[in-house]
C-alpha cells in the first residue's frame, strides 16, 4: 500500500515536471523543471532500494549535467525567444497525434501479458547493496566500462576545443 | 503492489513526453533537454527490470547510460557555443548550412 | 511506533533547532574572532560582551522590508534562496553525532539515519546548493549578480570535482560509504584518517573552503569587486536564508571532516588503554568539540589570508588540487592492494 502510494507520487512529479520541461516558455525555468524531474527520478530509484544508483543520479544528472545546460543558457542569453517566429500550434497538434499514436502502441505492448520465466543463466543477486553492483561493473562489465572511461575523456577534450573562442 | 507494467507505462509516457520535446520545440537546448528525458525514461526500465530480476546488470547498464549522457551533454553544449558564436541563434531551424 | 515514528521525528527537530541557533551564533563567533585578531573588541552593545547580538541580529533582519526588483524573475528569486538553504540542512540526516546510547530505558542513535552510501549522499545533495546561488545571480536581472553567479558555478564545479576526488581516496581507506562505518573502521585501525590521509585532508578542507564560498576562495560575494555578488538584490528575510545557508554548509563541512578525518565521536588515541579516562566525556562533547575546531580554522583562515585572484583560484582548483586528489586516489588504492 505504502509502497504503490510511493510510486504513484513520484510518478506523477516526474510526468508533471516533464511536461513542464517540454512547455516551459523560459528557457531557465525549463531547465529548472528538469532538476525537479532528475531528483523525483532519483527518489524513484530510491523507493526501489536502488541507494546507489539514486545517489549517482543526483549527483552526475541533476548536480553535474544541468549545471552545465543552465551555464550554456545563461551564456546564451537570447535577445529574442526563438519560437517567436513559429506557428508552434500547428506543430504541437502535428507533434501531439504522432507522440499519441506511439503511446498507445506502447501501452499496448507494456500491458500486453505474456508470462515469461526468469533468465536462468543469470544467478540473481541482492539487489540495492553497493558491492555485488561493484562486482558487476568491475569484473564482468570491466572492458564496457573502460570504454565508458575513454569515451568521457574523448568527450571532455571533444568539448574543450570546441568551446575555444578561436579554432 | 507496484508491479513491472507501472513502471513500464510510466516510462513510455516520460519517453514520449521527451519525443514530444524534441518533435515541437525550436530551441536547441530545450531539444537536449528532451533527450535526457528520453534517457531518464530509459533508465527507469532497466532499473526496474533490475528489480523486477533481483539481478544489479540493469543498475550496471543505468550507469553506463549515465556516463553517456554526461558525455553527450559535454560535446552537444560544446557543439551550440560553438554554433550560438558564429550564427548568433540557437533555432533549430536556423542550422541549415553544413559550412559557412 | 514510538521507535519508528516519534524518535525521528524528535531527533530531525532537535538536530534542525540546534543548526539554526548554532548559525546565529557562528555569526556572533566570526565577529568577535575576527575583531581579536585585528585588535578590535568586536560587538559590545547587546547584553554582557555583546553575546545577545544574535538575537538583535535576527529580529532586525526579520523586520526589513523585503524587497523584489521590479525586473526580476518573481518565481525564481523567491526560489533561490530556499534551494540554497536546503541542500544544506538535508545533510545532517547522515551526520552521526555519537554512538548509539541508552536514554531513558531505550536505545537511541545519536544519528538521524545511517545511509550505506552515506558519503555519496552528502556529495549528491551539496553538489544541488550550487543552483542556489546560480539561479539567485539570475533572476536577479542585475550585472553583478550575474557575473558572481557565473564565477561561483564554475568555482563550484570545480571544486566539487576535487573534493570528491579527496573523499573517494577515503573511501578506499575505509572499505565503506557509510558514515557510521567510517568511524568504526578508524576505531578499529586505531588511527584518525588525518595522519594516514594528510593528502586528502588538505585537499577536502581547502575544497571545502572553496565550496562554501569562504575566503580566500569568496569570489561569488567579493564585496570590494562585486557590491556583495550574487546576494546584491536581496534584503531583509531571503537575504538572511543566504547567510543560513552560508554558515550551515560551513557547520556541514566541519561535521564532515571531524567524522572522515578526525574520528567522529572517538576520544583522542581511542585503541591507548591508558587514556580511558578521557571516556568520562560523553562522545557527542567529543564530536562538537572537534566539529568547534574547524568552525574556529574557517574564521581564523578567513583574518589571516587576502582573497584569490579568479585565475589563481582556477589554476589552484584545476592544475593543482585535482591532480593531486587523483594521484592520491591511485597510491591509495595501490598501497591497499599491495598492502
Amino acid at each position: 500500500m505504502a509502497a504503490s502510494f510511493t510510486f504513484y507520487v513520484l510518478a506523477a512529479l516526474i510526468l508533471l515536471f516533464g511536461v513542464a520541461v517540454v512547455t516551459a516558455k523560459n528557457t531557465v525555468h525549463s531547465v529548472l523543471y528538469l532538476i525537479g524531474d532528475f531528483l523525483a527520478v532519483a527518489l524513484l530509484y530510491a523507493s526501489m532500494n536502488s541507494l546507489f544508483v539514486a545517489a549517482i543520479q543526483v549527483l552526475v544528472y541533476a548536480g553535474g549535467i544541468v549545471v552545465l545546460y543552465l551555464f550554456v543558457v545563461m551564456l546564451v542569453n537570447l535577445k529574442r525567444p526563438p519560437e517567436e517566429h513559429q506557428d508552434p500550434n500547428r506543430r504541437g497538434t502535428l507533434g501531439g497525434l504522432m507522440v499519441a499514436a506511439v503511446m498507445g502502441e506502447l501501452v499496448v505492448i507494456a500491458t500486453y501479458n505474456v508470462v515469461r520465466p526468469a533468465p536462468a543463466a543469470n544467478a540473481p543477486t541482492p539487489v540495492g547493496f553497493v558491492e555485488p553492483l561493484a562486482m558487476a561493473l568491475y569484473a564482468d562489465y570491466l572492458i564496457p566500462f573502460e570504454v565508458a572511461s575513454m569515451l568521457l575523456l574523448v568527450a571532455m577534450v571533444g568539448a574543450i576545443i570546441l568551446a575555444r573562442r578561436e579554432l | 503492489m507496484v508491479s513491472p507494467t507501472h513502471y513500464m507505462l510510466l516510462s513510455a509516457t516520460l519517453f514520449m513526453i521527451g519525443v514530444f520535446g524534441v518533435l515541437t520545440r525550436r530551441n536547441i537546448i530545450i531539444i537536449f533537454m528532451s533527450i535526457e528525458l528520453i534517457l531518464n525514461a530509459v533508465n527507469i526500465n532497466l532499473m526496474a527490470f533490475s528489480l523486477q530480476w533481483q539481478n544489479s546488470i540493469g543498475q550496471v547498464f543505468t550507469l553506463f547510460v549515465i556516463a553517456v549522457a554526461a558525455a553527450e551533454a559535454a560535446v552537444g553544449l560544446g557543439i551550440i557555443l560553438a554554433f550560438y558564436r558564429n550564427k548568433e541563434t540557437i533555432n533549430i531551424d536556423e542550422m541549415n548550412v553544413m559550412r559557412w | 511506533m514510538i521507535d519508528a515514528v516519534v524518535i525521528p521525528i524528535l531527533k530531525i527537530l532537535i538536530v534542525l533547532n540546534a543548526v539554526l541557533v548554532a548559525v546565529t551564533f557562528m555569526v556572533l563567533l566570526e565577529r568577535k574572532v575576527i575583531a581579536w585578531v585585528q585588535v578590535r573588541l568586536g560587538p559590545m552593545r547587546v547584553g554582557p560582551y555583546g553575546v545577545l547580538q544574535p538575537i538583535a541580529d535576527v529580529v532586525k533582519l526579520m523586520t526589513k522590508e523585503d524587497i523584489t526588483p521590479v525586473k526580476a524573475d518573481r518565481w525564481v528569486f523567491t526560489l533561490a534562496p530556499l534551494i540554497a538553504l536546503i541542500p544544506a540542512l538535508v545533510i545532517f540526516a547522515v551526520i552521526p553525532f555519537g554512538p548509539v546510547v541508552s536514554l531513558f530505558g531505550r536505545q537511541v542513535s545519536l544519528y538521524i539515519t545511517d545511509l550505506n552510501v552515506g558519503l555519496l549522499y552528502i556529495v549528491s545533495v551539496a553538489s544541488i546548493g550550487v543552483y542556489g546561488i546560480i539561479l539567485a545571480g539570475w533572476s536577479s536581472n542585475s550585472k553583478y549578480p550575474l557575473l558572481a553567479s557565473l564565477r561561483a558555478s564554475a568555482q563550484l564545479i570545480s571544486y566539487e570535482v576535487a573534493v570528491t576526488m579527496g573523499l573517494v581516496s577515503m573511501i578506499v581507506t575505509a572499505g565503506t560509504l557509510s558514515m557510521v562505518g567510517i568511524i568504526q573502521a578508524q576505531y578499529n585501525q586505531g588511527v584518525w584518517y588525518a595522519f594516514i590521509q594528510p593528502v586528502a585532508f588538505f585537499i577536502y578542507f581547502v575544497g571545502g573552503l572553496a565550496e562554501t564560498n569562504r575566503a580566500p576562495f569568496d569570489m561569488p560575494e567579493a564585496e570590494q569587486e562585486l557590491t556583495g555578488g550574487f546576494h546584491t538584490e536581496y534584503s531583509g528575510m531571503r537575504f538572511a536564508l543566504f547567510f543560513l545557508a552560508e554558515y550551515a554548509n560551513m557547520i556541514v563541512v566541519s561535521t564532515v571532516a571531524t567524522t572522515l578525518f578526525m574520528g567522529g565521536w572517538l576520544r583522542p588515541f581511542p585503541n591507548v588503554a591508558a587514556l580511558s579516562f578521557l571516556d568520562f566525556v560523553p562522545a557527542w562533547i567529543w564530536f562538537l568539540l572537534k566539529t568547534f575546531v574547524f568552525l574556529y580554522v574557517f574564521l581564523w583562515v578567513r583574518a589571516t589570508l587576502p582573497r584569490y585572484r579568479y585565475d589563481q583560484l582556477m589554476r589552484l582548483g584545476w592544475k593543482v588540487l585535482i591532480p593531486l586528489g587523483i594521484a592520491n586516489v591511485v597510491v591509495t588504492g595501490a598501497l591497499k592492494v599491495l598492502l
